[in-house]
């Protein structure tokens, strides 16, 4: 099966790390550039979308800060209106469909979830290889639009106004078409690798809370997917040979696009958040050495927002023009997803109750997540308090709002991972002090960046504006100060994430004492993530109980 | 209080009833967000330090919540977002059912400007007045893409929608002038899509609108005079009328109506055309380019192939000056043929 | 179940090959059979958005639904329906005997199946033939006269969207069949243990038959 069978290579590249075995690493097992473009190990694809994804993120990031740039003064700072408009375009669609969606799935849930089950690989290795290369086609169709000529309709992309404007469309919307099946093709894989390729001993409610919120994510992306990748096609084929589909001139309704481009997107919003609380999940348990606190109900709660998150979509459109009665549909259906998120929240802080808190950068990334998702879901259900959304759709109100919960959640839990996961993946550790100075870099910045948009909401600035009235000048200087804070503090993290994969000290197995499964294996897994037979779990995971002391659970 | 909590969270003026309306519940919801968040941050912070390891591998206790508690995780947030959503619900229902008594007033926006007409005239560009303490019904449409119309001091915003028709309705409590910004993306100049609201009291506004209806037609050029309030587009109409002139179209058409060596100019945007071989032709930007580039290509029935092509003659912005010139001489009464759907016209 | 030795051919009953990260052949062909359904399941989510998008203007077009469904060939699109679900049975029967080992049954039941998956694109062809004759096309390329109703372009957008779209099933429900029939042809090693390739691609064709089930109604019998 794999190019590099671990079986077939009898001493041929000694491992790095003194290991008490013989079976090599999988970041050594087989050298050759082949070796690993053509793998079907599941841990290589993971580094192979984790080193994508990365490089995705420094391209949107380096165009969120032009944005910023250029908002500095109420006039042209640095680009005209034309370049401004594909700039926040393609910053959207760079960070959403390049690195969001995949970010955390695409990397770690590839990477973890076999081990966290026992499997030796997903359920289809090689159709997670052609995922990550249908992902790459996609990315080039969709840069190449965007560079040649760029699209300026918003990641939204709403008709009529895509259906006519002369800027490159069809390229890039076929290619986000593209990406979609990938996604599509990720999410059947751990499906079906959750439903079949369990460890004896691991049933249902004893799966880490990481794979459940990864299950969770999957669902939405097989089930949501397909109805924007008809709608992308059909949009395509609209600005192409003008069929008016959604073109009112030909009788066809643009709030029906909205309805359907909602239908996704929303839910695109859980496939990008969920991972992230499967991660934090994670995260608390180690570094507080305890069992989540109300496991069954953080689990259930997952599948809850993927379920309800489906129906929600319409909170988009509060001023969209349709009906009052379908405006309060949507908004009690959103307080209710709003419901389960916060049944998350307090389980996660119950877990830290009693615990054993060792204060690492994957922790302070959590306390900075905890805050950010209480903000930003709240700021999330007073937009869908329905009166209030009245002032404040369209307005930066509402771009605080998601990036408090795209990148105050998302990429909290993303950097959470990387420094959680890092022994795990190259068996070396970081430098700890670094981490936390990036680490309050980044919260610090991130607040700096965002709160003054939530203000300037407030005070009335809409959304995807080149050029603004003077009174909103002080809060847009704030806002790009804080995004300087923020780069530098990715900048940081770079830097000392690229010395430690190659100068790092060795991490050893399990340099966080962590009783989760995906420990159990060697820090890095041999290829086929464990030698000898399937291993047996007898304990739920995270399971820190003295072995002396009672059986029975305190129940708070 | 209020007062000082709007200043705090940097909202604008509130103007109209519906912003005073909300702003409370807006006060509301964003104390207890603020509130709770920091008090999550605050218990998580307090576990840290109370709980810090004191060994590398220290034992817990196996704690899970009983179902009292979790119960209280649950119904303790809902109460509060059902009672955000109970109050907001009710306040949109508020907004989006004007009074009987409200007067009308027909927006619409095209890219990118606003236009607004009273059902008995007259008509205005970018500004609109309106009476202070009298409910104010808008019929919201828009003439090419999605607009949307925001007047953030009175809180109130709804989309524009080719084809159809949305309202909303204020009621502005305090004389004075009030900005609209456009808030639903429209292409390149969407930030510059700004308008104002005019509040002016009752006797003042019956005064203004007197005086409107008497001197409209004069009025309606000082608008089109002015520069600063007409968005480019306009200025490319004027630009077209010159060089239309300079360029000497006007020799063989016509801007009346009125036959002459070519067809008319007026209303020929958008008109469907006989061509001689027997084909009909929708006449579009493409066309008009067209026609003044090859004019042999597409003749229209009747009329000789005596026109010179204007290649290289003309630079680009010069031939979309020309043809928005055409386009500014439509007479939307007169549309032939039957019409398709709801009156909208072609985006440049 | 012990069966990674990969002695292919050479036994008296072919058995599959089992992938090294499977417990065992059982799992596997679960997960395959696992996948595929939620595959399908995408596929219909993805015509469903075409369905409420044909439901919305219905609504908004009543008579131009009639219409313009009335300017359809009712016989072709009735024969259509029949050529397309007898190729199901076709399909159906092929896993039948797949499972009971009788290669060469397989290969002509395919066969079958394809051979009527082509007739139903060339009578289908025939109707687009006729309909860019008289012009009754998508949006703006619509120029037939008997017609003239708002709404009538958009019917035959979605028309034109849907009928295209699942054409493209077809033929890729065809390129998979094709795939079975040459290996029952070659490697002629399905049998009762190892009938998944062709369980699939016959799970596949039921989809694209079934679409069509809701399409024939929903265009041509408005």
């Amino acid at each position: 099966m794999t190019p590099s069978s671990s079986i077939a290579a009898p001493g041929a590249t000694p491992a790095p790390e003194e290991h008490h075995d013989h079976h090599p690493s999988y970041l050594v097992d087989g050298t050759t550039i082949k070796s690993w473009l053509l793998t079907v190990d599941h841990k290589r694809i993971g580094l192979m979308f984790l080193f994508w994804v990365l490089l995705f993120f420094l391209v949107g990031g380096i165009f969120a800060l032009l944005i910023r740039v250029e908002l500095l003064t109420p006039g042209p700072t640095i680009m005209d209106a034309m370049t401004y408009n594909r700039t926040f375009t393609l910053h959207g669609l760079v960070m959403i469909f390049l690195f969001m969606i995949p970010a955390i799935p695409a990397v770690f849930g590839n990477f973890m979830l076999p081990l966290m089950l026992g499997a030796k690989d997903v359920a289809f290795p090689r159709l997670n290889l052609l995922s990550l290369y249908i992902y790459l086609a996609g990315a080039v169709l969709a840069l190449w639009g965007m560079l040649n000529g760029g699209l300026d309709t918003g990641w939204t992309f709403y008709t009529p106004y895509s259906a006519h404007t002369t800027t490159t469309v069809a390229p890039v919307l076929f290619g986000a078409f593209i990406i979609g099946f990938s996604s599509i093709v990720t999410g059947i894989n751990f499906i079906v690798t959750v439903h079949t390729m369990r460890a004896p001993g691991i049933t249902w409610f004893k799966m880490p809370l990481f794979v459940w919120a990864i299950y969770a994510t999957s669902c939405i992306q097989v089930l949501a997917t397909p109805v924007i990748g008809l709608l992308l096609v059909l949009v395509t084929v609209e600005n192409l040979f003008g069929f008016g589909m959604f073109d009112p001139a030909r009788g066809g309704d643009p709030v029906l696009f909205q309805h359907l481009f909602w239908f996704y997107s929303h839910p695109a919003v859980y496939i990008m958040v969920l991972p992230s609380f499967g991660v934090m999940s994670e995260v608390v348990a180690t570094y507080s050495r305890k069992n989540i606190f109300g496991y069954r109900a953080v689990a259930y709660s997952s599948l809850g927002i993927a379920f309800v998150g489906f129906f929600a979509w319409g909170h988009h459109m509060f001023v969209s023009g349709q009906s009052t009665f379908a405006g309060g549909l949507f908004g009690v259906l959103t307080m209710i997803v709003g419901v389960f998120t916060a049944i998350k929240v307090f389980n996660w802080v119950g877990t830290v109750y009693k615990g054993a808190v060792e204060f690492k950068t994957p922790f302070a990334y959590f306390c900075g997540f905890l805050f950010f998702t209480v903000f930003g879901g709240m700021t999330g259900i007073a937009l869908g308090t329905v009166s209030l959304d009245v002032a404040w759709h369209d307005t930066y109100f509402v771009v605080a709002h998601f990036h408090f919960i795209m990148v105050g959640a998302t990429i909290m839990a993303f950097l959470a991972a990387l420094h959680y996961w890092f022994p795990k993946m190259f068996g070396r550790t970081y430098h700890e002090g670094w981490g936390l100075v990036a680490a309050a870099l980044i919260i610090l910045g991130f607040n700096a960046t965002f709160i003054p948009q939530f203000l300037l909401g407030n005070n009335g600035m809409p959304r995807r504006y080149y050029e603004y009235p003077e009174r909103f000048q002080e809060l847009n200087v704030a806002s790009t100060a804080g995004a300087s804070l923020l780069a530098f503090g990715f900048i940081i993290i770079a830097m000392y994430l690229t010395y430690a994969l190659i100068y790092g000290k060795a991490s050893g197995k399990n340099p966080w004492r962590s009783k989760g499964y995906e420990w159990l294996s060697e820090s890095p897994p041999p290829t086929h993530n464990f030698v000898g037979p399937q291993p047996e779990f007898p304990e739920e995971p995270h399971f820190y109980v003295d072995p002396k002391k009672a059986e029975v659970p305190d129940a708070v | 209080m209020s007062e000082l909590l709007n200043n705090i969270l940097f909202l604008p003026e509130a103007a109209s009833t519906f912003a005073e309306r909300i702003d409370s519940l807006h006060h509301f919801v964003v104390g207890t967000t603020m509130v709770m968040s920091t008090a999550v941050g605050m218990a998580a912070l307090f576990f840290f330090f109370r709980y810090r390891r004191r060994l590398p591998a220290q034992a817990t206790e196996y704690i899970v919540p009983t179902l009292k508690t979790e119960f209280l995780f649950v119904s303790v947030p809902l109460v509060f977002f059902l009672a955000w959503f109970g109050i907001g619900f009710r306040d949109f229902t508020w907004v989006t059912t004007p009074p009987k008594d409200s007067m009308d007033v027909y927006v619409m926006g095209k890219q990118w400007m606003w236009k607004f007409s009273y059902p008995e005239g007259p008509n205005g560009v970018n500004v609109l007045h309106v009476p202070a303490n009298r409910p104010v019904r808008l019929l919201i449409t828009s003439r090419d893409v999605l607009h949307s119309f925001y007047v953030p001091s009175f809180r109130i915003k709804m989309d524009a929608l080719p084809g159809r028709y949305t309202q909303i309705w204020f009621e502005a409590t305090k004389p004075g002038t009030y900005q609209v910004l456009c808030t639903e993306y429209c292409g390149l100049s969407h930030s510059k899509m700004l308008a104002e609201v005019v509040v002016l009291p009752q006797e003042e506004y019956d005064n203004w609108i007197q005086e409107q209806r008497r001197g409209r037609l004069q009025d309606r050029q000082d608008a089109l005079a002015d520069n600063s309030l007409v968005p480019p587009v306009a200025r490319m109409v004027e630009q077209g009328q010159v060089l239309a002139g300079t360029q000497g179209c006007f020799k063989c058409h016509s801007v009346d109506g009125s036959q002459h060596i070519g067809p008319t100019f007026l209303g020929m945007y958008d008109r469907v055309e006989q061509l001689d071989d027997g084909q009909t032709i929708r006449v579009d930007e493409a066309y008009i380019t067209q026609s003044m580039m090859d004019p042999g290509a597409h003749l229209v029935a009747g009329y000789q192939n005596v026109m010179p092509t204007y290649q290289g003659k003309l630079q680009g912005p010069e031939t979309a000056a020309i043809v928005e010139y055409i386009k500014s001489l439509r007479t939307p009464n007169v549309r032939e043929g039957a019409s398709e759907g709801p009156a909208y016209d072609a985006i440049q | 179940m012990q069966s990674s030795s990969h002695a292919a051919g050479g036994t008296a009953q072919p058995v599959p090959h089992l992938a090294g990260h499977f417990a065992s052949l059982e799992v596997q062909n679960h997960a395959a059979r696992l996948g595929m359904w939620l595959f399908l399941a995408t596929e219909i989510l993805l015509f469903a958005g075409l369905f409420i998008c044909y439901g919305v203007y219905r609504f908004l077009f009543p008579e131009a639904w009639a219409a313009a469904s009335r300017s359809l060939d009712l016989q072709l699109g009735t024969i259509n329906t029949v050529v397309l679900i007898t190729s199901s049975l076709t399909a159906a029967l092929a896993v039948h005997y797949a499972k009971e080992g009788k290669n060469k049954m397989v290969a002509v039941q395919i066969a079958l199946t394809l051979v009527m998956a082509v007739g139903f694109l060339v009578i289908k062809y025939f109707e687009y033939h006729h309909k860019f004759e008289i012009g009754t096309l998508p949006g703006r390329f619509y120029s037939y006269e008997g017609i003239q109703l708002p709404g009538v372009p958009l019917y035959f957008t979605v028309y034109f969207c849907a009928t295209a779209l699942h054409g493209i099933h077809v033929v890729i429900g065809m390129i998979v069949l094709a795939f079975s029939m040459v290996r029952a042809l070659k490697k002629a090693d399905f049998g009762p243990n190892n009938y998944t390739m062709v369980e699939l691609g016959s799970m596949y064709w039921h989809l694209v038959d079934l679409v069509w089930i809701f399409l024939f109604p929903m265009l041509y019998l408005v």
